[in-house]
């Protein structure tokens, strides 16, 4: 049996809220799939989640990319929008710019960037102001190849 | 406590077509920011929360919450509950506050 690797994509269009989130949901669904430890599951679903809300909160559209083989979850979402001025202020816990009503929908409270680094093994963040945005995140399957978390790609 | 002490304690009306209203229930979260549903809930949990909108059944769906409460008789629309009935999440609606809601299930012993 080795239904082990797997990729795909998803498109996401920017302010469509109600098919936000499901991306991920389907993402979740193939890893469910493939038997992957429910921990690991969570993790990388909690990481695609915040990103898509992301692309679907700040950009005109993106894609969400995922490659899944027995050691490693990486996931690239990438997306045309705005773009992230400061990097290491986007990380920090808090700091958000998103509208009024984007927290009445209970998002933007600036905590979806350092969830998806909790969550995930390696990150790498990659912005062009004007231009888009790209988010890759890659989550160990296997506790021993786990040792460098969070490193910079 | 199940689904039905929940219902019965919140004194709370069930808006999902079918649910096990023995389903188990061991911790609760009440929270109104999905990053915080996201980076702090526990799986198979219960959430309570003033809002009704769709990525409200995402997030639950994402985080692994069980069951979803809303406060103050808030209800979501009709797609949000089908939403939520495709991916088997009761919801339950109460005219009570966030405040008492949490408070009353406490006192019933949902302690965590
Ligand atoms: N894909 C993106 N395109 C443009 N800006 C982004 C993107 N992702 C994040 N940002 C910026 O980084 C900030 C922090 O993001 P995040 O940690 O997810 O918090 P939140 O979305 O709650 O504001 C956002 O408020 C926004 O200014
Ligand atoms: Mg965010």
């Amino acid at each position: 049996m080795d239904n082990k690797v797997a990729e795909g994509v998803f498109f996401l269009t920017g302010k469509d809220f109600s098919n936000a989130g499901a991306a991920s949901s389907n993402l979740k669904g193939v890893l469910e799939g493939m038997s992957v430890q429910p921990d690991i599951i969570r993790r990388a679903a909690i990481a695609a989640f915040e990103a898509e809300m992301n692309v679907i909160i700040y950009a005109v559209a993106g894609m969400m990319h995922y490659y899944i083989t027995p050691e490693t979850i990486r996931i690239v979402v990438k997306d045309m929008g705005s773009g992230i001025p400061d990097i290491g202020l986007a990380m920090t816990e808090g700091y958000s710019t998103a509208p009024d009503y984007i927290r009445e929908m209970g998002f933007g409270s600036g905590m979806g960037l350092p969830n998806i680094k909790k969550n995930t093994d390696r990150l790498d963040l990659d912005s062009v102001v004007g231009g888009g945005t790209t988010l890759e995140f890659i989550i160990y399957l296997n506790k021993d190849s786990k040792g460098a978390k969070n490193e910079t790609l | 406590m199940t689904l039905d002490e929940i219902k019965n304690t919140l004194n709370a009306a069930v808006l999902s077509k079918r649910e096990d209203m023995n389903l188990n229930i061991v911790r609760a979260y009440c929270a109104d920011l999905m990053s915080d549903v996201l980076a702090f809930s526990i799986t198979n949990s219960l959430l309570i929360t003033h809002l009704t909108n769709a990525q409200v059944i995402r997030t639950a769906e994402i985080a692994d919450v069980k069951t979803i409460v809303f406060v103050q008789s808030k209800r979501p629309d009709i797609e949000t509950i089908a939403l939520a009935d495709t991916k088997n999440i009761p919801l339950l609606v109460t005219d009570l506050s966030m405040y008492e809601a949490c408070g009353k299930l406490y006192e019933k012993g949902l302690r965590s």
